[in-house]
């Protein structure tokens, strides 16, 4: 799969996303201070791990291929410092990688899982939905799985067709007991997935893979956390909202940019981070400012994740709209491979639903 | 595209040992010192054979599984038998008079649901000796993981028919607060994981939880009971493979009870049962008489002690006959004979181990009556002590989904509360609302 991420031929859309992603960003002031390094997605994902190993004897790290490192490289030299008892593959069953995890969890373990893409999450669907998601409640509080983190690749690829493309966060945002994460770029990454790895709740983590090498930035190499259910503020803007989660973010922050230069709309870019539970005030609060609330996910648009959010903000802020809120994102299609620089909602069909939403 | 890829590599590598050890068989002039006769895979050595040889049914079958046994159907004691583990007077009696306080529970609740004093149950007709000797046979240390139809191995842990009573009512002294259906138990204290209904999902989990005992250096088993219709789902497959690649000392206990619901086991499987798969994963497997407690201690017994010896896997599967219905839901007289059913009935497992006993001098008639009446009363009482219970309180609707309420779940319970308070007759009976 590194190989296939070397290659070239990436869509022009995701040519320039690339572009934008490469270039060093600026610390937030949260984590200001910090000595930092560059890092692409997958070392700021090892990074994190090793950090969560170190600091706890329970914490386990397993999946298909992990042990060699993985097939993206996140687990690289984890065994090897850690152990093969706390680091090693399983055999080749999603389901039984999460129910394993799931038992590991409740015996107070913190079993950090991966499946290795996101579009193969679902023979563990069972395990997620009806199992890890219901342990505290159904027994009372009296057995939990905090400990569980599943890590996995989702999001297109460039040319990765209906198995190695999917964004399947929808169908986890609707079970209550897990949360849903979805990290924008290698900073908030860590922090991210180190919160994730701390929370006392099963958590689901989304990794942008398109963004494992080709995002580089300056990530703090010591510990630091972003907390989980809280929005960031990627851009500020005030003529209309444009909220996105993991690698979307980078195509909103690529529109109003050129939004700004094109046409002076000032976009204000809203990073989800978590969609579960998700941070409805912050979005709220942007969108009483600018009256215009556009959502845009890789996902189809049929009770993607944007549904939510557009449901939720019309009823909060009906008074404040200017225009209808605006969903722009995959077809209701399975991810089609040659298509996909069509399929994706890219910058420029942000761009002019943008424009279309300011004329209205 | 990584899997398609790996795929290629695999069976380009078993190619290359084909087409090699083929070239030196049939060459005449070969260089080939000496051929071998084994193939030296990533997965193992294997022998070559020049015989297109099948093996299984229809060719070389082979031969069933014996099922192990220390009583015949009536509770004779059966000489020559292997016996590794003793049950003295004291733990025999234990064991009786567990059985016997799950037949009164199962009799009472039954009737209990069938009057509406409440949603469901499921009795263990039948299968009484199957759980609680095995239970018998494990260590308080030990986690057990279950289906649904395993009270028997709480009770011997000291469960008790109130808490049964109280869980089946869903009320406030319930410690799963009222949310499942009757019969889920559970108990932190007593290392009996929360049941759930999805069949096998325990399976898996079991199996991590006895990879987590192994690394904490505990002298500790993960057991873990299922039907044989369960083992049918892919989580059946996923556990006993990840036990054995992982070496987790887990204890699989299935109850081989011939029905899955109306599914016979017939046309549940065609291979020699569920113990005729273990050895397949590479996990050491017996078939045991589960109407026969004292087989079934014994097989347990031996089972924990090779788990925790060799730090892996041991599948048990214990015959029985599934006497009840499969629910209060399920009339089973709609798909198998009464025949059928009343022959097992006379075998009911409790009074073989009553005969058992009674050979050794441990048991005389008018105990076991005084026994039985008792454990009828408790069971009685621990239904009307907790019929008086109020129910869990609504707040309790959100709790728990996660560690804290997220700000949505605050919202929405303020909802539901407002809305009870604009329509009090919709809070059901008996619930506070604090």
């Amino acid at each position: 799969m590194a190989a296939i991420l070397r290659a070239p031929g990436l869509g022009a859309v995701w040519g320039t996303v690339r572009g934008l992603a490469t270039a060093v960003r600026q610390a937030e002031p949260a984590t200001a201070g910090l000595d930092a390094k560059q890092m692409n997605l997958c070392s700021a994902v090892n990074d994190a791990l090793h950090i969560a190993m170190d600091e706890n004897p329970k914490t386990l790290v397993f999946g298909e291929d992990v042990s060699f490192g993985g097939v993206f490289r996140c687990t690289v030299g984890l065994a090897e410092k850690h152990g093969k008892h706390r680091v090693f593959n399983t055999p080749l069953c999603e389901q039984g990688i999460v129910g394993f995890g799931i038992g590991a969890a409740a015996q107070g373990y913190s079993p950090i899982v991966e499946i290795q893409f996101a579009d193969y999450i679902f023979p563990a669907f069972d395990q997620i939905t009806n199992e890890a998601a219901k342990y505290r409640f159904r027994s009372g509080g009296e057995f939990d799985v905090g400990g569980l983190t599943i890590r996995t690749p989702y999001g297109a690829v460039g040319h990765g067709g209906h198995y190695h493309s999917q964004s399947p966060e929808a169908f986890f945002t609707h079970i209550p007991g897990i949360k849903v994460v979805m990290p924008s770029g290698p900073r908030e990454t860590k922090g991210l997935l180190l919160s994730a790895i701390r929370d006392p709740n099963p958590v689901v983590v989304f990794e942008a893979k398109m963004l494992y090498r080709t995002a580089v930035e300056d990530v703090p190499t010591g510990d630091y956390s972003i907390p989980l259910g809280r929005a960031r503020i990627a851009r500020a803007g005030s003529d209309v909202t444009l909220v996105g989660w993991g690698q979307q973010v980078l195509v909103l922050e690529q529109a109003a940019k050129e939004l700004a230069a094109s046409d002076g709309i000032e976009a204000e870019v809203i990073d989800l981070r978590t969609l579960l539970p998700w941070d409805a005030d912050a979005v709220a609060a942007s969108v009483e400012k600018t009256g215009r609330l556009v959502v845009s996910h890789e996902a189809p648009l049929t009770s993607g994740f944007g549904a939510e959010i557009v449901a939720a903000i019309s009823d909060r802020c009906f008074y404040s709209l200017e225009a209808p809120p605006l969903r722009i994102a995959g077809y209701d299609t399975p991810f089609p491979l040659v298509c996909e620089p069509l399929y994706l909602p890219g910058v420029q069909r942000v761009v002019d639903g943008v424009r279309r939403l300011l004329r209205a | 595209m990584l899997r398609a890829a790996v795929g290629s590599l695999a069976r380009k590598v078993s190619r290359s040992h084909l087409s090699h050890s083929a070239a030196c068989r049939i060459s005449t002039t070969s260089s080939c010192q000496k051929d071998v006769d084994y193939m030296d895979f990533p997965g193992g050595k294997v022998p070559f054979t020049e015989d297109l040889a099948w093996l299984g049914p229809g060719f070389t079958p082979r031969p069933t599984i014996p099922c192990y046994r220390a009583l015949d159907s009536q509770g004779a004691p059966l000489p020559g038998t292997s016996l590794p583990h003793d049950i003295d007077q004291a733990l025999a009696t234990r064991m009786y008079e567990t059985m016997i306080s799950l037949q009164a529970v199962d009799t009472i609740f039954y009737e209990a649901q069938r009057q509406g004093r409440f949603s469901f149950y499921m009795t263990s007709t039948g299968e009484e000796s199957t759980a609680v000797a095995s239970a018998a046979a494990l260590n308080p240390d030990d986690v057990v993981f279950t289906q649904y139809r395993e009270q028997g191995v709480l009770m011997w842990r000291g469960y008790t028919p109130l808490d049964m009573a109280n869980q089946c009512y869903g009320n406030a002294l319930d410690s799963g607060k009222g949310r499942q259906m009757p019969v889920h138990y559970g108990s932190k204290a007593l290392n009996f994981h929360t049941i759930s209904s999805p069949l096998a999902t325990q399976l898996p989990q079991a199996v991590g939880a006895a990879y987590a005992l192994k690394l904490e250096g505990k002298a500790a088993v993960a057991a873990c009971y299922f039907g044989e219709g369960a083992a049918s789902e892919g989580d059946f497959h996923a556990a006993l493979n990840f036990s054995a690649t992982l070496s987790a000392p887990v204890v699989f206990i299935c109850r081989n009870n011939g029905w899955a619901i109306s599914t016979p086991a017939s046309e549940q499987y065609r291979g020699d049962g569920i113990a005729g798969r273990g050895p397949s994963y590479g996990v050491p497997s017996l078939r045991v008489d589960g109407g026969d407690a004292v087989a079934v201690y014994n097989a347990v017994a031996e089972a924990r002690r090779v788990a925790l010896e060799r730090r892996g896997p041991v599948l048990l599967e214990a015959m029985s006959y599934r006497s009840g219905h499969h629910s209060t839901s399920d009339d089973s007289s709609r798909y198998r004979a009464a025949e059928e059913m009343a022959a097992w009935r006379a075998r009911d497992p409790v009074a073989r181990f009553e005969r058992w006993m009674a050979v050794r001098g441990w048991w005389d008639e008018a105990r076991g009556v005084g026994a039985r009446k008792a454990a009828r009363r408790e069971a009685i009482a621990a239904l009307a002590a907790a019929a008086k219970q109020p129910r869990p309180p609504l707040s309790e609707m959100f709790s728990d989904v996660y560690d804290e309420p997220p700000p949505h779940l605050v919202a929405q319970r303020a909802e539901v509360e407002a809305f009870v308070r604009a329509h009090p007759e919709t809070l059901p009976a008996g619930m506070p609302l604090e």
